[in-house]
C-alpha cells in the first residue's frame, strides 16, 4: 500500500480516527509521517491532512460538470486552483463545501463581524417582523387604537420608506 | 506622496519600541475583502479587474487613515521598488508578481497597507512593532468597517466574508507575529515548540510567509482558522501562545547562560569576528549573523545603544534595500561585497561582544534561586 501523502513510498504508518460520528483512515510513508508531526496520533488531528488529500475529492461530490453561471467557473478549475471564481462559487459548490470547510475550520458557521449594511438590514427586518406580531395580538385583543398605531409604524417600515423608524 | 519619500523613512515597526519587541519584532494582521458580483482576480478578466481596482482604489484613499498615504498601480513600480515593499512586508509576494489591473495603498507610517487585486479584491493590512495583535486589529476593523459603509461586500448569512481560497472564509482575517527565537534555536527546542504551535491549530512560517525558510531564527506564528471562531477569540488564543512561546524563549536564553556559555560566547563572538571582517557575505549569512548580535544585545554582550543600529541592519542589507541604496541594480557578487561593505562600515565601532556580566549575572541568580529553593524545602 502507498502512502497516501507522497503516492510514492510504501506506507509505514496507518492512522485510524473517529470525526464527527465518520471513520477516516490515512496511510503514510515513515517520512510523511515525520514531515505532517505525526508522532503521537493522539494528538495529531487526521482533519489537518486530510485537508489537502479530500479537498479536491469532496468538491467532486457536487456534480460534475457544473458551472458558475455567473463567473464561468468549473469543478476543475477548482481541483487546479484551489480557488472559487466568484463569491457566487460558494452556492454553486455548496454541496461539496461543507465537508471540506469542516476539514478547514473550527466549524461552518461565521460567528464574527457582520458588515454594519447588513446588520442594519437584519435589524430592520426583525423589528419589522415584531412589529407584525404586535398587530396580530392588538387586532385579536381588539385593541384596535394599538393596532391602528402600529399600523402606521409598520407603513414607515415598507419599501420606500428604509431606515425610517 | 512620492514613494522615495516613503522609504527613505523606516516603518513604525522597524523601530522597535513595542511590547516585548526585543522578541517579538511585530504583529500583523490582515483582512481579506471581495465584492459581491464581481469575480475574485485570479479569474476574473482584465476589464473586470479593472473596474473594480477604479471603484475601489478611490473609496480607499479618501479614507481619513490615508490622508498621507501612497497609492500606485502595480504597472508604475518597478521590480525593485516592489521588492523593496515585500522585504518590509507591505506587499505580499503575490501581490509583488502583479501589474495592470492592481495598486497598492499605504499610510505614511507603513503601519498601513491596502492591496488591491492581490488574491482577493481588498487586503487590508495593519502591521505595528512588538506585541500588540489587539490593537493592529483595532486599526484593520475601523478601515473595513469604513469601507464596508461605501462597498458592497460579498458577506454570506452562514460562510461570512467570501474569499477566493476556502482557507481564508468567515473573518477572512490571518493574524500574526514576527518572532526572534535563537535561544530556542542554539537550545534546540524550536522543532518542539513548532510541533506543539501546530497541534493547536497554529502555524509557524518562515520571514516571508508561506514556504520560505526560517532565515536569522525569524519565524511567523499566526492563525489557519477563519470560520466558526470570532475575531477576538482567534486573536486571544493567538496571543496566548506567543506568549508562552515568548516565555520559552526567555528560559531557553537563561538556561542558556547557565549551563552553555561557551556554545553563547563561541556563536556570538564568531558572528561579530565575521560581520566585522567579511568582504563577502550572502543575505542569508547577514541574517543568520546579525541574530546573534541581536541576541548578544538582548543578554547584555553588547551596549544598549547599538541595538537599532542592529536591527536596521536586518532590512539594510536585504537584496532589494541594498540596491535601493546604492541607486543601480546589481548582480549577486556584486550584492555581497556591497553587503559586507556596509556591514563593516556600520559595525566599525561597535564594541567586542562583553559576556562576563551577563553570565555573572546569571550565577548569581541561579544561586540566589538555590538558596531560596533551599530555604522552602
Amino acid at each position: 500500500m502507498n502512502c497516501d501523502v507522497c503516492k510514492q513510498k510504501t506506507a509505514t504508518v496507518f492512522l485510524t480516527q473517529i470525526v464527527d460520528g465518520k471513520m477516516q483512515k490515512v496511510n503514510l510513508c515513515d517520512a510523511c509521517s515525520k514531515e505532517k508531526g505525526v508522532t503521537d496520533p493522539k494528538g495529531f488531528a487526521l482533519a489537518d491532512l486530510l485537508l489537502g488529500l479530500g479537498a479536491s475529492e469532496e468538491m467532486e461530490r457536487s456534480g460534475v460538470g457544473q458551472k458558475c453561471p455567473m463567473c464561468g467557473f468549473s469543478q476543475a478549475d477548482f481541483k487546479k486552483t484551489g480557488r472559487f471564481g466568484c463569491s457566487n462559487c460558494y452556492e454553486v459548490f455548496s454541496e461539496g463545501l461543507e465537508a471540506m470547510l469542516k476539514g478547514m475550520h473550527k466549524g461552518t458557521t461565521h460567528t464574527g463581524k457582520v458588515p454594519q449594511r447588513l446588520l442594519k438590514a437584519r435589524q430592520h427586518a426583525e423589528e419589522l417582523k415584531r412589529l407584525q406580531r404586535e398587530l396580530r395580538k392588538a387586532v385579536d385583543d381588539e385593541k384596535y387604537e394599538t393596532a391602528a398605531e402600529l399600523r402606521d409604524r409598520i407603513k414607515h417600515f415598507e419599501p420606500g420608506n428604509t431606515g425610517a423608524t | 506622496m512620492a514613494l522615495h519619500n516613503i522609504l527613505a523613512e523606516s516603518g513604525e515597526w522597524l523601530s522597535g519600541d513595542g511590547p516585548q519587541s526585543h522578541i517579538v519584532i511585530s504583529s500583523r494582521v490582515r483582512l481579506a475583502r471581495n465584492l459581491r458580483n464581481f469575480s475574485f482576480p485570479g479569474w476574473a478578466k482584465k476589464a473586470d479587474r479593472i473596474a473594480v481596482l477604479e471603484c475601489v482604489k478611490p473609496q480607499v484613499e479618501s479614507l481619513p487613515e490615508m490622508a498621507d498615504a501612497y497609492s500606485a498601480y502595480s504597472q508604475d513600480l518597478s521590480a525593485l521598488e516592489k521588492q523593496v515593499l515585500v522585504e518590509r512586508h507591505l506587499v505580499s509576494r503575490e501581490h509583488a508578481a502583479k501589474g495592470i489591473g492592481s495598486a497598492v495603498v499605504m499610510n505614511r507610517k507603513q503601519t498601513l497597507s491596502i492591496m488591491i487585486n492581490e488574491e482577493d479584491h481588498l487586503r487590508i493590512q495593519g502591521i505595528r512593532s512588538g506585541l500588540q495583535l489587539k490593537n493592529v486589529f483595532k486599526l484593520v476593523d475601523k478601515v473595513d468597517t469604513a469601507l464596508g459603509e461605501k462597498l458592497d461586500f460579498a458577506f454570506h448569512q452562514q460562510y461570512g466574508f467570501l474569499t477566493a481560497c476556502p482557507t481564508n472564509v468567515g473573518t477572512g482575517m490571518r493574524a500574526s507575529a514576527m518572532m526572534h527565537l535563537p535561544g530556542l534555536v542554539l537550545s534546540e527546542q524550536i522543532n518542539q515548540v513548532i510541533q506543539a504551535v501546530n497541534k493547536v491549530g497554529l502555524a509557524v512560517r518562515g520571514l516571508y510567509g508561506e514556504g520560505t525558510e526560517a532565515l536569522g531564527n525569524l519565524f511567523q506564528i499566526s492563525n489557519q482558522i477563519t470560520l466558526g471562531e470570532k475575531e477576538d477569540e482567534i486573536l486571544t488564543r493567538l496571543n496566548k501562545v506567543i506568549e508562552q512561546i515568548l516565555q520559552h524563549e526567555q528560559n531557553s536564553r537563561v538556561s542558556l547562560l547557565e549551563k552553555k556559555a561557551v556554545l553563547l560566547l563561541d556563536n556570538i563572538g564568531r558572528a561579530y569576528g565575521i560581520l566585522r571582517h567579511a568582504h563577502s557575505m550572502a543575505s542569508k549569512e547577514a541574517l543568520n549573523l546579525l541574530s546573534c548580535i541581536k541576541l548578544g544585545t538582548d543578554l547584555g554582550f553588547f551596549p544598549e545603544d547599538g541595538r537599532l543600529l542592529v536591527d536596521q541592519l536586518f532590512m539594510e542589507t536585504q537584496p532589494a534595500h541594498l540596491q535601493k541604496s546604492s541607486q543601480q541594480k546589481l548582480q549577486a557578487e556584486e550584492r555581497d561585497t556591497l553587503r559586507a561593505e556596509i556591514i563593516r562600515a556600520k559595525l566599525a565601532k561597535f564594541p567586542k561582544p562583553d559576556g562576563k556580566k551577563a553570565i555573572e549575572r546569571g550565577r548569581e541568580e541561579r544561586k540566589e534561586k538555590e538558596e531560596k529553593d533551599g530555604r522552602t524545602e
